[in-house]
């Protein structure tokens, strides 16, 4: 028995140490970024280790709900996320977040001022605005010959089974209270009924609800429409695909920023400030709006891409003009309501 | 007519086995990314494979944690199925019926009970949490196949053995173990199989940037597919149809784990 | 010996008791609450999350996992049986081979092969390429049922064969002599003797199809398009979007019951079970 346990225990010594070695460069800093997948330049991840001997963990999520989940569900320590507006004002209401010390983020001062105090952080001390547009309608212009001017389209029985929606709560409801001339913040239970039934109706007519998916089937030619963000449009013009081109209803849709924030579970909260920072620097800005495709709210980047290619400042997915961004409205944060929409969102997933 | 019939239908089920994997491996080659066209003959995604970080990383802690937990559950699997083989009949129920439960459930609810466990003690999901969740539904398979040959041990050679002067340490090592071994090497091998090939269980309980090669192709599967993963395929295939004909060759003599 | 022996199973008695059976009772509590899950004080006695699942939204989820299920199984059985008799009936050194190629897709990562279908029965993919090269109007399979069934038949098919090529190989061939010898043809044989002797496999095969078909949210996820909810689907989407613990719960406290039932009554079937529970590998 003596011999075995003796044997035993040497084992168990092993195993723990081959256990512990994975996680043994306790003195090299990890920063662990939580971010939209296709959303950052890898380059860039790179370049910051190297100027900073700082490693980055990246870590991929779909959606904000997908991210709140995750982040309310415990056992992580995620150091910067990327949650979008009204995420983020539930966030700093359950005390998530911790405050920015902007202090440590000089590269700040680039940033344009409309991006600066929004309605979701008013005082500006929990977020840093990282990427923004708008949602609307991507379409294959060589499979759609009619105007894209309205919602309507996406419940068009000619492109059935070739309409994309997205697997995103908050976008795909808004969109059909949109349709119906309502507001996106709509908390009306019966309004919301409509939007519902709207969207059930519609189901059969679309090929499935995704998310990452969009830009590769539309590129692929699997669909004809699709219901995305404004650079994801563009991601797709800068791949070569010129006849996919991208389109604000009439009826108006969302605006949305997205933001760097620091989740209070960082334990490296000096290091994230420097990743912050370091995004905002306008040559890393640059490179990385010209990689991802979306518009950056460092101004000189914003407008830098749009010297370089004149052609984009005509285009809504990059450079909404004003009559479109009238007509797009904000996501703000449901509060008590939020589960009338999960609610619905089930009934229409589940149908 | 009836023996061509027979063979016929037999090829039909194999292509309809291999036909997606043998696509996947024609794409590896395909110069363009896209699956729509060909655009050429290209080896350049198998040199992309080895430099994909995110792929490489995925590899490596999916063969590290499936070394580590089939070395830990055969281990604990085997004396746990000799200490149970000699309970008590209450006692062997028991713990036999507890045991079968990662068995017996989805294992949806098996990882999601297990991500509650860590979560409620505050643990951080990682590696560690990765490798408990699959010792936890590994050993039970363990002690699946070692219970068998422990039934079918003569019960008196432990006795002799004893008799004749052994110590209940040196009957083990030198009769036991020798006896139940081709059980152990399977409950090994499937504890191994299963961890390489985990994706529910793993999906619930892992973070801090430690993933498997399954995460890895389903979230490539929703984000586009890197082609290099068609590459990895191919790579797949040509190891383990080697593997398997080495473990055939070995085993021509005996039946152990081709019936 | 017989005495300390014992005493080896004891340290893994105690590793059941945190790791299988303290998660499950958390599952089992976290059913039958309400409440916010990060502070426990808050958490209340409430059947809530069970009558919700009585809904007639959620049950026709669970009718559709059943349904899918089933038909996969079916498939599984009718393709998969006579497979494993034509092999068992090869000469023996072809046997061994045959089984080993049919064994190479399952070593294979099953994330990757529900993927490689994927790759085929999209839209642009494989399968309408060659249908409109041979001028064939295309299909759209993929994403929706039809693509979910053949995925989990692809997958789990060889989970099918397997077992009851083991029952069939365990046959004594004197039983099938005598057969024979008194008067039976192939198919009286078949019906009346082979049939019956391989019904643990059957029913093993059975239960490795079914379970994990029912289960699933992989299959349904990547080859429904986000349209095909199983119950695997909602109660992933509870633990990560919806962050509904509770219902997540107890939707998963059903399932296992539903599976302990059915496996409850496919073992009644089955009395010839006495090899000791050893899987039929």
């Amino acid at each position: 028995m003596k011999r075995i346990s003796v044997l035993f225990l040497s084992f168990l010594l092993i195993v723990t140490s081959l256990i512990v070695l994975p996680g043994c460069n306790k003195d090299r800093v990890v920063l662990n970024v939580f971010n939209w997948g296709q959303y950052i330049n890898p380059d860039l991840l790179t370049k910051f280790e190297k100027e900073t001997g700082i490693k980055v963990n990246l870590e991929l999520f779909e959606t904000n709900e997908h991210m709140l989940a995750k982040l309310e569900a415990g056992g992580t320590a995620y150091d910067v996320v990327f949650p979008s507006d009204y995420v983020i004002e539930e966030m700093i209401q359950k005390d998530m977040l911790y405050k920015i010390d902007f202090n440590n983020i000089p590269n700040f001062k680039y940033i344009g001022d409309r991006f600066k105090n929004l309605n979701y952080d008013p005082t500006n001390e929990y977020s840093v605005p990282y990427f923004w547009g708008t949602l609307g309608i991507i379409y294959n212009s060589e499979m759609v010959d009619e105007e894209v001017d309205s919602w309507d389209i996406l419940w068009d029985e000619k492109y059935a089974g070739k309409i994309l929606m997205l697997d995103s709560m908050r976008d795909t409801i808004g969109v059909a209270l949109k349709r119906l001339g309502y507001s996106v913040n709509e908390t009306d239970p019966s309004k919301l009924e409509e939007a519902k039934n709207l969207l059930i109706q519609q189901r059969p007519l679309i090929n499935g609800y995704y998310v990452d998916e969009i830009t590769d089937m539309m590129i692929n030619g699997d669909a004809a429409l699709a219901l995305n963000w404004s650079g994801a449009a563009m991601d797709i013009y800068w791949e070569g695909a010129e006849h996919i081109k991208f389109a604000v209803p009439e009826e108006g849709a969302n605006l949305w920023f997205d933001c760097m924030v620091i989740p209070k579970t960082s334990r490296h909260k000096a290091e994230a400030e420097k990743f912050i920072n370091f995004m905002l620097d306008p040559e890393n800005a640059y490179l990385n709006s010209e990689y991802v495709g979306y518009a950056s709210p460092v101004t000189s980047v914003f407008e830098r891409l749009m010297e370089e290619n004149p052609e984009i400042a005509d285009m809504d997915a990059y450079n909404p003009s004003e009559e479109v961004l009238d007509k797009c409205e904000v996501f703000i944060d449901l509060g008590d309501k939020r589960p009338l929409y999960n609610q619905i969102w089930t009934e229409i997933k589940v149908e | 007519m009836v023996k061509f019939l027979k063979r016929f239908y037999l090829c039909l089920i194999f292509i309809f086995l291999y036909a997606p994997i043998l696509v996947l491996i024609v794409y590896s080659f395909n110069e363009s990314k896209s699956r729509g066209h060909w655009g050429g003959f290209t080896l350049k995604w198998y040199g992309e494979l080895f430099r994909d970080r995110d792929i490489i990383k995925a590899l490596y802690y999916t063969f590290l944690v499936a070394l580590l937990s089939s070395i830990i559950s055969t281990i604990i699997g085997t004396f746990s199925a000799i200490g149970i083989h000699n309970m008590g009949l209450f006692g062997k129920n028991f713990a036999l019926n507890i045991n079968y439960l990662p068995v017996l459930n989805p294992d949806i609810v098996t990882g999601v009970a297990l991500m509650t466990l860590f979560i409620s003690v505050n643990m951080r999901l990682g590696f560690l949490t990765m490798l408990i969740s699959h010792t936890v539904f590994n050993i039970p398979y363990v002690i699946l196949s070692v219970l068998p040959k422990l039934k079918q041990m003569n019960k008196h050679m432990t006795e002799a053995a004893l008799d004749l002067g052994a110590t209940p340490a040196y009957a083990l090592r030198k009769v036991v173990i020798p006896e139940i071994m081709p059980g152990v090497i399977t409950g090994a091998l499937i504890a191994f199989t299963l961890s390489i090939d985990d994706f529910v269980i793993s999906f619930f309980n892992t973070g801090s940037g430690v993933t498997n090669l399954s995460i890895l192709v389903y979230s490539m599967a929703k984000r586009g597919v890197k082609p290099s993963i068609n590459a990895l395929t191919t790579l797949m295939l040509i190891t383990v149809v080697i593997l398997l004909l080495l473990i055939n060759k070995r085993t021509t003599k005996g039946d152990e784990l081709l019936p | 010996m017989k005495n300390k022996a014992k005493y080896l199973a004891y340290p893994y008695i105690v590793w059941m008791a945190i790791f299988i059976v303290i998660p499950l009772l958390l599952v089992l509590i976290y059913s039958l609450t309400a409440g916010n899950v990060n502070d426990p004080s808050s958490l209340s006695f409430s059947v809530e999350s069970y009558t919700r699942v009585f809904d007639v939204m959620y049950l026709k989820v669970i009718w559709k996992s059943f349904k899918l299920a089933i038909i996969s199984t079916v498939f599984c059985l009718v393709l998969g049986y006579p497979v494993a008799l034509i092999i068992s009936n090869v000469k023996a050194k072809y046997k061994s081979i045959l089984l080993m190629f049919f064994l190479v897709p399952i070593w294979m990562n099953f994330l990757l092969r529900t993927y490689a279908w994927m790759a085929i029965l999209s839209p642009n993919g494989f399968l309408n390429r060659v249908l409109s090269l041979l001028g064939l109007p295309t299909l759209s399979i993929m994403p929706g049922q039809t693509a979910v069934v053949l995925g989990m038949i692809y997958n789990f098919l060889p989970f099918m064969v397997l077992p009851i090529y083991t029952s069939l190989s365990k046959i004594n061939r004197n039983v099938l002599e005598a057969a024979m010898d008194l008067g039976a043809n192939n198919f009286i044989t078949f019906l009346k003797v082979i049939l019956p002797l391989t019904v643990p496999g059957i029913i093993s095969g059975i239960t490795m199809v079914f379970m994990p078909a029912v289960s699933t949210f992989v299959i349904s996820q990547l080859l429904g398009g986000g349209k095909e909810l199983l119950i695997g689907n909602l109660i992933e989407q509870q633990f990560t979007v919806q962050r509904d613990w509770h219902f997540g719960s107890a939707l998963s406290i059903i399932l296992m019951i539903m599976i302990l039932i059915s496996m409850a009554v496919m073992s009644k079937v089955d009395n010839d079970n006495g090899n000791g529970g050893a899987p039929t590998w």
